[in-house]
């Protein structure tokens, strides 16, 4: 117990840990399978967009969202590299995601509909996701804090490029303009419920271990503050007439999410959960011989 | 439409549509690292084509956009070999290894053209499609033994060369490429 | 197997430890950390080694105290004041 009281001042007064150091069994488990959600996401979040690098309307938009989703497959190398040297092989991640054993980002369970959703999310989904990458940063497990520094450097183009979209969008037809509101009426809700329940950080394990710097609700408003004054300098509304900022106290209040539905989707029961993993699982099983063509000598 | 502009739209064509079926592979290739390579090869491809696109738009009046997405189905110059949606890794990689041996040819004439603009662009994308090169060579040498990667070269060869027409796949990519653009009026900008 | 990749960002400085990929051998290494590391025109150079031709070295000993071949061995403070009250040439900070 000693050992573990000490690891435990060590990483909160800011000590690093590295792969072979000894560290808590429950520390250990926490981190391995908050890493691996993580590297799930990334994976499952190239499918929503996929489909529309098919339907890219200029030569420019297919490039950048190509790159975009090659950079999420990227990530999701560099984030399964450092579960597999904790301990657990690429291939068991896949099965687990497959068979719905582990899980992954509540918005990649949406289906994407219009061009639109291609600006939304690249845009504000993806803004979402960088402010807890950014609390990241200080994970006191060094190898994911050193990938984090790699993802959020290549997801500074996203947000620039999401949000050039949206702003071509506003600037062109009424019909584009109206594909983005209709978007972000669809994608309000899972936003807010991205950051997950208001769990206070000291109850939080992850945020006690210092794998988390940053409670859920704090960067629920970080993403607020930040995103609906941009949403709003645009003419758009935002589906909630609850949101708004409290002057005095400078935080946001807003309808409260709906937790249980959260808890639904991310349990593998959201509109897209069934046919994506779907997908993961016959573009596994059609590749599988090349995977063991290549691991023969 | 003079021959200049024949050539390029038919070099720019088949890299259009080999890219974006090359793109399909993106986030559903046979493992990540793989995945990654090869969005870049059909980024490239993209990139070679917007390139041609607008040497060919200059003479045109008009846009490499224009020419990429707003042209009927049959106006389309590129060759059978592109067109075909192959989910299949032994197929992609024989399309693959066909296409860049044919096209190395293509570029080493294209470098020795009188036309300056136009070699030193081929001389350009050669320089890229060298490592394109390198990757076919790679997992040719490694698919080599496996009888449906033979299958498929002698299956896709035949069509390298075709131009005459176009499957129906094609008529399937055309809409799925341009259905985005179709909703708006012609100019909008995307 | 995994290789391990060292990049450098500017010529000139150091390569550092970029991260590692999975690859069945060293063509296939060098194109895929060319393109993890690279892709973007992040790196001017890339290093890669199988994992299993590194060493990782973490117990250093020095049990006793071997200070006399660092700055940190020589506190000099003390003995400077007082040579310098010896020759009457003290500095204006000593007064």
């Amino acid at each position: 117990m000693a050992r573990e009281d000490e690891f435990h001042e060590y990483v909160q007064s800011g000590g690093q840990v590295e792969v072979d150091d000894w560290m808590p069994d429950e520390y250990r488990a926490r981190l391995r399978k908050f890493i691996e959600m993580h590297g799930n996401s990334e994976l499952m979040g190239v499918l929503p967009e996929r489909e529309w690098i098919l339907r890219a309307p200029t030569l420019q938009r297919k490039l950048a969202l190509t790159a975009k989703v090659q950079d999420e497959v990227g990530h999701a190398q560099l984030i399964y590299r450092v579960v597999e040297d904790l301990g657990k092989p690429r291939e068991q991640c896949l099965d687990d995601l497959i068979s719905g054993k582990s899980k992954f980002h509540n918005v990649f369970h949406y289906p994407t509909k219009t061009w639109g959703d291609v600006g939304v999310i690249a845009w504000l989904v993806d803004a979402a996701a960088i402010i807890s990458q950014k609390a990241l940063l200080k994970c006191s497990y060094a190898p994911y804090a050193r990938i984090m520094k790699k993802i959020c450097w290549e997801e500074s183009f996203h947000i620039l490029h999401g949000r050039d979209v949206v702003l071509t969008l506003m600037l062109g037809t009424d019909d584009q303009r109206e594909l983005v509101q209709e978007a972000l009426n669809r994608w309000w809700g899972p936003l807010m419920q991205f950051h997950g329940n208001p769990i206070p950080p000291d109850e939080d394990p992850m945020y006690v271990w210092r794998i988390k710097s940053q409670g859920n609700d704090e960067a629920r408003q970080q993403f607020l503050d930040g995103y609906v004054p941009q949403i709003w300098e645009l003419g758009l509304t935002v589906p909630d007439p609850e949101l708004r900022k409290d002057e005095k106290t400078g935080r946001w209040h807003y309808t409260e999410p709906d937790w249980d539905e959260l808890m639904h989707v991310v349990t593998g029961h959201g509109p897209r959960t069934a046919d994506r993993l779907d997908l993961r699982r016959q573009a596994r099983e059609n590749s599988a011989w090349v995977r063991s063509v290549l691991l023969a000598a | 439409m003079s021959e200049r502009a024949q050539l390029l739209l038919a070099i720019a064509d088949d890299e259009l549509v080999l890219g974006w079926r090359d793109s399909e592979w993106t986030g559903i290739a046979p493992f990540l690292e793989e995945d990654v390579a090869f969005s870049s090869i059909a980024q490239n491809e993209i990139g070679h084509a917007r390139a041609l696109y607008e040497l060919a738009a200059q003479e045109l009046c008009t846009s490499a956009d224009e020419l990429a997405f707003d042209r009927q189905p049959e106006e389309y110059r590129c060759s059978r070999l592109v067109e075909l949606r192959l989910p299949e890794w032994e197929r992609t990689i024989a399309r693959h290894v066909l296409y860049e041996e044919a096209d190395e040819a293509r570029l080493e004439r294209l470098k020795s053209s009188d036309d300056g603009e136009l070699a030193g662009l081929a001389a350009k994308i050669d320089r890229e499609e060298a490592y394109h090169r390198m990757h076919a060579q790679m997992w040719s040498d490694r698919l080599r033994d496996e009888p449906r990667f033979q299958a498929a070269l002698e299956e896709l060869r035949p069509l390298v060369n075709v131009r005459e027409g176009h499957s129906p796949e094609f008529a399937e990519l055309w809409e799925q490429m341009t259905e985005v653009r179709r909703s708006q009026p012609a100019g909008t900008t995307w | 197997m995994i290789y391990e990749v060292f990049r450098q960002e500017r010529k000139g400085q150091a390569f550092q430890h970029a991260g590692s990929i999975e690859a069945p051998d060293e063509r296939f290494a060098e194109w895929y950390a060319r393109e993890q590391y690279g892709r973007r025109g992040e790196s001017t150079a890339l290093w890669i080694a199988p994992r299993y031709a590194l060493h990782p070295i973490e117990d250093f000993v020095d049990e006793l105290n071997r200070n006399y071949h660092r700055v940190d061995g020589y506190p000099l403070k003390e003995k400077l004041k007082e040579a310098r009250e010896r020759a009457g040439t003290t500095s204006p900070r000593d007064r």
